[in-house]
């Protein structure tokens, strides 16, 4: 049926609202970086889905192997991971630096400490 | 001669470890003036040689087109690239005093080896002719501003940088979705490709699907209302400098690529015609034109004012840009332009006034303009010019977009644009009358005029906004070409 033969698109939808509802009602600054990972964690999976083909064997050179997966959505999701590695790491390099300046990392404190500035 | 485009690049990517590597005196600050000019240089050819011989192109290492990725540079693109390295050769030079008066001497090297990288970023955006190259450069850029914004004095800057990378990032993601959408449907990363190939498949849902996410992505990036909440604290607490390049050319080059997808990637038929994109855009803009500008009256901190009124102008290009035609793209390019101009000028007088008294809230620039004569004039040159009075710059942007409006017939459209530059002669006051109609204060009576390091990049911005005011064949010519290039009519 085409609904379960979609399987990977039904997480994709999951785990993208799932990241994205993270990052904006959670409070604290971590969890909103882990919400972030996890929405872009959705969109590698639905680019990598975009690239198999039906019959398709891993895109690695073999003897007897006509049919491949696409490999170009695995390269671009390659370098969209290490965006996502560069994000990641400098958003946590900035949690840490908000921790040392406002003693907090979670966020309607540091509005109340904005405030009383 | 033909590899400008891709040295346009290269050059500020090799500088910034070099920059890094430097010890923390002035040799930082030095290459990367170097660096500014030379690319300053790069970018008047590649413009001369795109107006003289038409669109160039560029192959990454030798790999054709559509497999390999192209570096594309038509009258659009050398346009935005000239602006952007015009702005940095005056803001490069700017930033040596003040970056080293508000950073201290710590961390400078790190810090012109992240100018660089959104240097390189922005440039990366606007030359390459690669759909996915485009959201790399513009990850690179984005995640380099990120970090230089989270460098300013104040400890804000760390929560405003932070909440800029969160929204940043999602927009960048929504930017790859509608990549990742399009490259199912046609098979192509490349501009020009897709173009010709998604007519065929423009009726499918993935289609629309495609447009509405890179819409959404490139929207936020360019702090289109209301998705604009990241941009007053980032500009309001990163170091002068930053707020002033940052300013003058990041939301530009996303206008840029907004203007790219809409109407070379998806085409101006299908993106005003079958997409209502016009009055989404144009109700958008407009409501953000309004509130943000009187947002910005209430502002007690000169710099927030200004990131309000940077919003509202930047509506002023979304409301051009949705026209979809060549009078509307003509405005809309030209104000991007006079923008980075008019921001720059303004950015820098404030980052000079930053430099002495150490502070721009409004309350503690009364009576600066007496200590400070030559700074505040460039602020007020710049406000006129914001404002759209005529002789300056952003009076002619501002022409064009009431000519678009009234060729169309929308007369209320116009009406707004001129009741909203009356709100910005408002703003723009507050910061006038405080500084030169307010006495000046005891504990400022030690407070010189800037430095000349500071002032005469500063002046040559406000100098620019009079002299494009005046002689507009330069921008808003080339602004008519690369409309005209991007309705269709001719390369």
């Amino acid at each position: 049926m085409e609904v379960l033969g979609h399987y990977n698109y039904w997480i994709v939808i999951f785990l993208m609202m799932a990241g994205l509802y993270t990052v904006i009602s959670r409070g604290n600054l971590v969890k909103k970086i882990a919400g972030l990972n996890i929405f872009q964690t959705s969109v590698f999976i639905m680019f990598i889905s975009f690239g198999y083909v039906r019959g398709g064997a891993a895109p690695i050179l073999e003897e007897g192997v006509t049919i491949y997966s696409n490999p170009l959505p695995h390269v671009l999701i390659l370098t969209a991971i290490v965006v996502g590695v560069a994000t990641t790491a400098l958003g946590l390099a900035l949690v840490v630096r908000i921790r040392e300046a406002y003693g907090t990392v979670e966020e309607d404190e540091i509005h109340v400490q904005d405030e009383d500035f | 001669m033909d590899q400008l485009p891709a040295l346009l690049v290269v050059i500020p990517l090799l500088a910034a470890p070099l920059a890094a590597a430097l010890p923390n005196t002035r040799l930082p600050w030095l290459l990367a003036v170097a660096v500014s000019w030379t690319v300053l240089g790069i970018a008047i050819a590649v413009l001369a040689e795109v107006l003289g011989t038409g669109p160039i192109s560029y192959t990454m290492g030798g790999w054709d087109p559509p497999f390999g990725i192209e570096l594309r540079v038509d009258a659009l693109n050398a346009l935005i690239a000239l602006i952007v390295t015009i702005i940095g050769a005056v803001v490069v030079p700017f930033a040596g005093p003040s970056a080293s008066s508000e950073l201290g001497s710590r961390g400078i090297a790190l810090f012109y080896c992240l100018f660089l990288l959104v240097y390189t970023g922005l440039l990366g955006i606007t030359v390459t002719g690669d759909i996915f190259n485009m959201f790399v450069f513009l990850e690179i850029s984005s995640l380099s501003s990120y970090a230089l914004i989270a460098l300013g004095r104040d400890r804000r800057a760390l929560t405003a940088s932070y909440q800029y990378l969160i929204m940043g990032t999602i927009g960048a993601t929504f930017f790859l979705i509608g990549v990742g959408l399009l490259y199912s449907l046609t098979g192509t990363l490349n501009i020009a490709d897709l173009a010709s190939r998604l007519p065929a498949v423009a009726g499918t849902r993935t289609a629309q699907t495609a447009f509405a996410f890179l819409v959404a992505g490139i929207g936020l990036k360019l702090a289109l209302f209301p998705v604009h909440l990241w941009l007053p604290n980032a500009y309001t607490y990163a170091p002068s400098a930053v707020s002033a390049f940052i300013a003058a050319t990041a939301t530009k080059v996303a206008v840029y690529v907004m203007l790219r997808v809409l109407y070379t990637v998806f085409g101006a038929g299908y993106s005003f015609g079958t997409m209502p994109l016009t009055p989404i855009l144009i109700a958008l803009s407009l409501v953000g034109i309004v509130v943000t500008s009187l947002m910005a009256l209430n502002q007690n901190d000169a710099k927030r004012l200004l990131a309000y009124s940077s919003v509202a102008q930047i509506g002023y290009m979304v409301v051009g840009l949705a026209f979809a035609t060549t009078a509307g793209l003509t405005a809309a390019i030209t104000h991007v332009f006079n923008h980075a101009l008019m921001k720059g000028a303004l950015f820098c007088a404030l980052g000079a006034v930053a430099y002495r008294i150490g502070s721009t809230r409004i309350r503690e620039l009364e009576g600066i303009g007496r200590a400070m004569p030559w700074t505040m004039s460039a602020f007020a040159l710049g406000g006129l010019s914001l404002i759209g009075v005529p002789g300056t710059a952003g009076f002619v942007s501002k022409w064009y977009l009431i000519l678009a409006a009234l060729e169309q017939g929308w007369w209320w459209l116009a009406g707004v644009v001129l009741a909203t530059s009356l709100i910005a002669v408002m703003y723009i006051w507050r910061v006038v009358e405080a500084a030169w109609f307010r006495p000046l204060p005891a504990h400022r009576a030690e407070v010189r005029e800037a430095p000349l390091g500071l002032l005469v990049p500063v002046w040559v911005l406000a100098a620019a906004n009079v002299w494009f005011g005046i002689d507009t064949r330069f921008s808003a010519g080339i602004a008519a070409r690369a409309a005209e290039s991007l309705l269709g009519a001719a390369p």
